[in-house]
């Protein structure tokens, strides 16, 4: 008892202090600082969390002939916006954070969006899919770099129309994500000619059982499923449309290699998926995986490890060309000068366009079959690549305010 | 086809059947709060991390020591009724004599560690665990594909809570346990062990809890979420049926299954509420719920 | 003043001086995260603590204020004593309702159904249009004070906090030192007595209810302005068990333990936030080791170890 007091007192003293010592070692003049800000607990913890921080730390360590320090610190938002914004905000105003990086669930995204733009700092967007970090809710220091709804859209939705798939109906999770996705997966089925005969929200988070809404679907007379949901929920959606035998294709219109690996090539077999990375993709993305691996034992790389792995080093790129003290000064500084310079490593080449919108291409790939898998991992084919340019939403039809006018 | 309020006939079948599936879920934990609560007075909030783990302890016997679904099914329930007596022992015990509220409070902390810990060491993505060979497939039953998994899952959940009715009421067992929950002192003077008898039935609780996790792995991924989803709506279940009650909370737990169902497919947004809508309504009607005693 | 004891005077002028200086040596921001959640707190800690009721879906009424506080300065440009007011308002009003349906009920019952309630609240949220779904209420204007006192700078948001908390504080305290407190406290001890001496208790416990409802929509309606962001996670169950984190941590039944609890609380969740994956494993830790062995909390032990009232 006596001990369990003191520990509580102890741990009371350390953490009302923390503030204060933290704000002590506020930023030294010559030192960089990241900070990746993602799910460390929650849902999509397997998607980012703590092997994004790894690949960070792995770009700032294969970074060479710096002449400054850097510092990667990281965080868990536990998909609370509120939170989210809370710590970016300390990190900004306190911490001397010149980069916040990765943070994944839209809608958190979309808050410490806002505290960037309020800030003039920068902000990388790796791991949300919302489209309107570059539309509505774009900034000038605001860059979002792996992929989007209206890519997932125009790959994975275009491809499945194509292939005839042109009468919908979506199993979509009530929130902004998933609306998001819906509506842009629609206007690309209806521009291609196509119908979406219906769709259910169901509520998010907490729904398990989705098979009545499977029903709804099958009784819905729609050839293609879409599922415009993500982690676990699709995991489960597709497992149980297996289990009632949905006879309908099935577009996953979200989904990780990392998420594959949760269902098993036996169930996940034969789905369509949209990646803008691979780790089995080529020579360059094989050697980045041989040397990821050992930093992050239990997962392969998506395309979210991918990219704040590229992004990091393109940032860091950025900071040498203008100089430690310019990058410090101005997050929309910062971001010029990675738009203005093409992006090239092992996993990404390409470029950043002037909204913030990182282009490049998008790949659609098949899951494997059991039979057809040769190794661990080994989960794709691919089967279409997007050009950047056609992948994301094009300027024209921007509603971002510096865009637009 | 014919119609059902405009809604086609084999879609309301269907609902109707899922929902039902869902209320053996909910018929099998409520049925263990029950237990629990009947012998114990303890809310038992962490009953839905034992869920979890009743699923988890499937997932790592046939993992790690290849155990089939079939022994898992009877090896789960007792590894983790084991821990549970462990936890009772431990830590419920020292609270009898407090207000239940505090054993409200440490289930819940106790539910939020053993939650903790599984994420921590498994992440959140889930793991799969795939449906027994035998009960693969579906089966046509003219409205619908039903898998066969998931008739297993009702019949055996009907099975295990007939099971437990019956133990409980028509055994001689179930008879001191329920002198015990009406009057532990004498049923002590009568030299049986009650502390040993209340361990035994919060291990019983447990177990079922467990059971139920398990017929749940195959259909639901084997996360560490998959008990906290279920266990406040499985509290509203016992609020309508009544907290004493056993049967109630059988008829009850199948019962809001069936309204949930329905509900998805007449305003499939409302389905997560109207469990506590009806909550409300009861409580408004009849304060000690549908099949209890009134205080 | 205000019925305080020796003591707690002495602890008042304390709290005071601490509220009055801590903003030049601490980061005002989490400073007010502080005294919202302290004020929240206070507000649960009038029921459990002296009332003797687990409300263990208090965050509905703290989540509603935020969001009904938020909407009211984004959407329609009210001043933040008015959407504060608003949000106070909202909370008091739903804890009205919910608070009706609930007290039938005793006990665990009682926690449970309003543990289902909050639920539903949460579900509402969800669904509402006007809450913004799972983004919230996003980007919320601090405006301007009375119309004219700007409150973007951090200290003269902080200077609005530390008043309104203190308002709350001293509320809560004269309510219990009130005898109307004292029919309360009576009730906590013996309900069928209360009832036999003529009290309709139940009419006590729903006005308890609602005025801690109100508070804490008040609590949650600064927190949104503060922020400028309100969300599903102020209406989620986990925050209800946060609020029961803080007062058992701090002290049930103490004036000041809610107030200390919110500080651990809010200190360790910002420490935790780096640490990563196990803040709930803590957080549970933390709940066993107080029911188990620590039972009156941080400053219960601290007063008993003192022989004083707190």
């Amino acid at each position: 008892m006596t001990l369990s007091r003191r520990t509580l007192l102890g741990t009371a003293a350390a953490g009302a202090t923390l503030p204060l010592v933290r704000s002590a070692r506020a930023q030294a003049a010559n030192t960089i600082k990241i900070g990746v800000l993602n799910d460390q607990s929650g849902p999509y913890r397997d998607t980012g969390g703590t092997s994004s921080v790894a690949a960070v730390q792995m770009a700032v360590d294969e970074f060479a002939s710096k002449g400054f320090k850097v510092e990667v610190i990281s965080a868990d938002h536990q998909n609370k916006p509120d939170l989210g914004a809370q710590i970016a905000r300390q990190w900004y105003d306190r911490d001397g954070v010149d980069v916040v990086m990765d943070v994944p669930t839209s809608s958190v995204g979309l808050a410490v969006a806002g505290v960037a733009k309020e800030k003039n700092k920068l902000h990388i967007n790796i791991g949300a899919a919302t489209v309107e970090l570059t539309n509505k809710a774009c900034a000038p220091s605001l860059i979002h770099y792996t992929y989007d709804t209206y890519m997932l859209a125009k790959s994975t939705g275009g491809a499945t129309v194509k292939a005839g798939g042109d009468t919908w109906f979506f199993i979509t999770a009530d929130y902004a994500f998933g609306k998001q996705l819906q509506a842009d997966t629609t206007t690309m089925v209806l521009a291609s000619g196509g119908k979406v005969n219906g769709s259910v929200a169901y509520p998010f988070p907490g729904t398990t059982d989705y098979s009545s809404f499977l029903l709804q679907a099958q009784a819905s007379g729609a050839k293609i499923l879409g599922l415009a949901n993500a982690g676990g929920d699709t995991v489960n959606s597709v497992k149980q449309a297996k289990e009632f035998g949905i006879t309908m294709k099935i577009a996953t219109m979200l989904m990780f290699i990392t998420d594959v690996h949760a269902l098993g090539l036996d169930v996940a077999g034969g789905l369509s998926l949209t990646e803008s990375f691979y780790w089995d993709m080529n020579d360059k993305t094989r050697a980045f995986t041989k040397r990821f691996l050992p930093r992050s034992p239990t997962n392969y790389p998506n395309m979210i490890h991918a990219g704040n792995y590229s992004s990091a080093l393109h940032f860091l790129k950025a900071v040498t060309d203008m100089g430690v003290p310019a990058a410090k000064a101005s997050g929309t500084a910062i971001a010029d000068r990675m738009k203005a310079m093409p992006v090239s490593d092992e996993c990404y080449q390409g470029s950043i366009r002037k909204d913030g919108r990182g282009m490049f291409p998008a790949y659609l790939f098949e899951v494997k079959k059991p039979a057809e898998s040769k190794g661990k991992w080994d989960y794709y084919k691919l089967v279409q690549t997007t050009p950047a340019e056609e992948a994301y939403k094009p300027l024209s039809a921007s509603e971002c305010y510096f865009i637009k006018s | 086809m014919f119609m059902i309020l405009g809604y086609p006939a084999p879609l309301m079948f269907g609902q109707l059947l899922l929902g039902l599936i869902n209320g053996a879920f909910y018929a099998l934990l409520s049925l263990g709060l029950a237990v629990i609560f009947g012998m114990l007075n303890i809310v038992n909030f962490a009953h839905g991390a034992f869920f979890m783990l009743g699923a988890f302890v499937a997932w790592g016997l046939l993992e790690f020591l290849g155990v089939n679904y079939w022994f898992a099914l009877l090896l789960a329930p007792v590894i983790v009724g084991i821990f549970g007596i462990l936890l009772e022992k431990t830590l419920i015990s020292r609270l009898y004599k407090l207000d239940h509220l505090y054993g409200l409070l440490l289930t819940f902390g106790m539910a939020l560690i053993i939650e903790g810990l599984a994420r921590n060491q498994f992440g959140s993505s889930g793991m799969p665990y795939r449906i027994p060979a035998i009960l693969q497939g579906a089966t046509n039953v003219g409205f619908m594909f039903l898998p066969n998994y998931r008739a297993w899952v009702v019949v055996a959940s009907a099975i295990m809570c007939l099971v437990t009715w019956l133990i409980i009421e028509k055994t001689s067992i179930g008879a001191t346990l329920r002198a015990a929950t009406e009057n532990a002192p004498l049923v002590q003077a009568f030299g049986i062990n009650v502390p040993r008898m209340i361990t035994l039935t919060y291990a019983g609780g447990v177990a079922l809890a467990a059971f139920a996790g398990v017929l749940a792995a195959p259909i639901y991924s084997v996360n560490p979420n998959m008990g906290a989803n279920f266990i406040i709506t499985v509290f509203a279940v016992v609020v309508i049926g009544g907290m004493g009650s056993i049967l109630g909370s059988i008829v009850t737990g199948f019962g809001l299954g069936i309204v949930e169902g329905l509900t998805k497919v007449f305003y499939p947004q409302g389905s997560a509420t109207v469990i506590f809508v009806v909550m409300v309504i009861v409580l408004l009607v009849r304060p000690a719920g549908l099949f209890g005693k009134a205080a | 003043m205000f019925g305080f004891s020796r003591p707690q005077a002495t602890a008042f002028a304390v709290m005071l001086a601490a509220i009055i200086v801590a903003p030049f040596v601490l980061y005002p921001v989490f400073l007010m995260k502080v005294l919202c959640f302290a004020l929240f707190a206070c507000a649960f800690n009038l029921l459990i603590g002296y009332v003797g009721l687990l409300s263990f879906g208090h965050a509905a009424y703290f989540g509603m204020g935020g969001y009904a506080a938020g909407y009211a300065a984004k959407a329609w440009g009210w001043s933040p004593e008015l959407a504060i007011l608003f949000g106070t308002l909202a909370g008091g009003l739903l804890g009205t309702v919910f608070g009706w349906i609930a007290i039938r009920r005793q006990g665990i019952y009682f926690a449970m159904i309003t543990l289902a309630l909050g639920q539903m609240a949460y579900f509402f949220c969800l669904q509402a249009p006007f809450t913004g779904g799972e983004d919230g209420i996003q980007q919320i204007p601090r405006g301007n004070l009375f119309g004219v006192f700007s409150m973007q700078s951090d200290m003269a948001m902080y200077a609005l906090v530390a008043v309104i908390f203190l308002f709350g504080f001293l509320l809560v305290h004269r309510i219990v030192h009130s005898p109307f407190g004292q029919i309360l406290k009576a009730i906590r001890e013996n309900e069928p007595r209360a009832t036999s001496l003529g009290y309709r208790t139940d009419s006590y416990k729903l006005v308890a209810f609602i005025i801690s409802c109100a508070l804490a929509g008040l609590a949650g309606g600064t927190k949104s302005l503060v922020f400028g962001i309100a969300t599903l996670t102020d209406v989620h169950n986990a925050m209800s068990g946060e609020v029961v984190l803080m007062t058992l941590l701090g002290g049930l039944g103490t004036i000041f333990g809610p107030v200390m609890g919110a500080l651990i609380s809010t200190s360790m969740e910002n420490y935790l936030a780096q640490a990563g994956a196990w803040v709930t494993v803590i957080q549970g830790v933390i709940f066993v080791t107080c029911v188990i062995a620590f039972r009156k909390g941080v400053l219960g032990v601290l007063a008993e170890k003192l022989k004083i009232t707190l």
